[in-house]
């Protein structure tokens, strides 16, 4: 018997078959965006917005990871977007594997991707699924001292949006507070705050959204 | 469950390792556990032995499990603490504007093998 010394991460044979894929879906036209937060943060509210607010602007479709139900899908499909959903089965996080297998579904598509991860804030920031950016939603209810708890997904996101802004008046949320914590945590990320509701700063969000897609593009 | 994935992802990287080192069976696996990385190592030692069965090259593999020790960063004070002492308050100033410095990590150490021309 031979020691072998590895130190590598748990997640390194995950880590390769994400940048394969990335680079897979660079080729095929996909821009793959994956949001991560914990459930009922306004995940499929944001989106279902942003596809009508974008519509004729930018192709969009959504894969919806849920442990087992189709209801996001068919919510996302209302709206005439390509939606399909990836049953997890139990397991907690999308990984790369699942995401590629997930994409099969969507050949044929270009455009920009969203891929829906399970509602954890946890074990999603763990595991790279492959997607060229990842975007972290916070909703209001949830409170000001998330990034304190859970910092690896703060410092794994590019962007935050923090939903439900219209709600704040009911809850002690100290937005300023949450940017501070955020940013000590990664100077890079940038911070939406948004009401899908009003469509509060929806604008800004998706500027940000299209100008990333077109810096991707152009890369 | 976290630890059901952790080790099927835990076992195809060994697959990996054993593939660019001509191993033909593992007999340990030693995986590094930050103390608060959310895993629950029993779990984890049970799907372990629970996988490998399934699998030929770490059929015989016992796991090892080491624990590392979390650290917390006060950025009001600067200063660092252990954090399972004291949780998310810095013990030398009371703030609660502090963050996880390191215990979070998951990484396979190191494995004992079998080479294929040994
Ligand atoms: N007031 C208010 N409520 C919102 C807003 N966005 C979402 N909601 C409500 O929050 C609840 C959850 O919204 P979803 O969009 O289903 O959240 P989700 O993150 O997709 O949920 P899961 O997929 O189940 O994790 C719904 O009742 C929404 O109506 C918002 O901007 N303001
Ligand atoms: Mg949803
Ligand atoms: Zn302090």
């Amino acid at each position: 018997m031979k020691v072998i010394e590895l130190r590598m991460t748990v997640t390194s044979s995950n880590d390769r078959d994400a940048e394969e894929l990335r680079s897979e879906l660079k080729e095929r036209g996909i821009f793959l965006v994956n949001l991560m937060s914990a459930p009922g943060s306004g995940k499929t509210t944001l989106l279902s917005r942003t596809i009508t607010d974008l519509s004729g602007r930018a192709e969009i479709g959504v894969m919806e990871a849920d442990i087992a139900s189709d209801v996001d899908a068919l919510r996302i499909a209302e709206l005439g977007a390509r939606s399909i959903q990836v049953h997890t089965d139990g397991m907690c996080h999308m990984d790369a594997g699942m995401t590629r297998a997930g994409l099969i579904e969507m050949e044929g598509e270009r455009g920009i991707v969203f891929l829906e991860n399970v509602g954890n804030l946890i074990c999603p920031a763990e595991f790279d699924t492959g997607a060229h950016k990842n975007v972290m939603i916070l909703s209001v209810p949830e409170g000001d001292d998330k990034p304190l708890k859970y910092p690896l997904m703060f410092r794994k996101s590019d962007a935050l949006v923090i939903t439900k802004t219209d709600a704040a008046p009911y809850f002690d949320f100290d937005t300023e507070a949450v940017k501070r914590r955020a940013l000590a945590l990664n100077p890079e990320i940038r911070i939406f705050p948004v009401s899908a509701k009003t469509g509060e700063g929806m604008e800004e969000w998706e500027s940000w959204l299209l100008s990333e897609w077109e810096e991707w593009r152009n890369a | 469950m976290h630890e059901l994935g952790i080790v099927k992802h835990v076992i195809k990287t060994l697959g990996d390792v054993a593939k660019e080192n001509g191993v033909k069976r593992i007999g340990s696996v030693t995986l590094e556990v930050g103390e608060v990385s959310g895993v629950v190592i029993e779990q984890l030692v049970d799907c372990w032995n629970y996988f490998r069965e399934k699998n030929e090259l770490v059929k015989n593999a016992e796991l090892t499990v080491e624990t590392l020790e979390a650290v917390t960063f006060c950025t009001a004070c600067e200063k660092t603490y252990r954090t399972v002492d004291h949780g998310r308050i810095c013990p030398f100033c009371k703030s609660k504007e502090t963050y996880l410095l390191r215990g979070n990590e998951f990484s396979i150490k190191q494995i004992e093998a079998e080479l294929i021309d040994e």
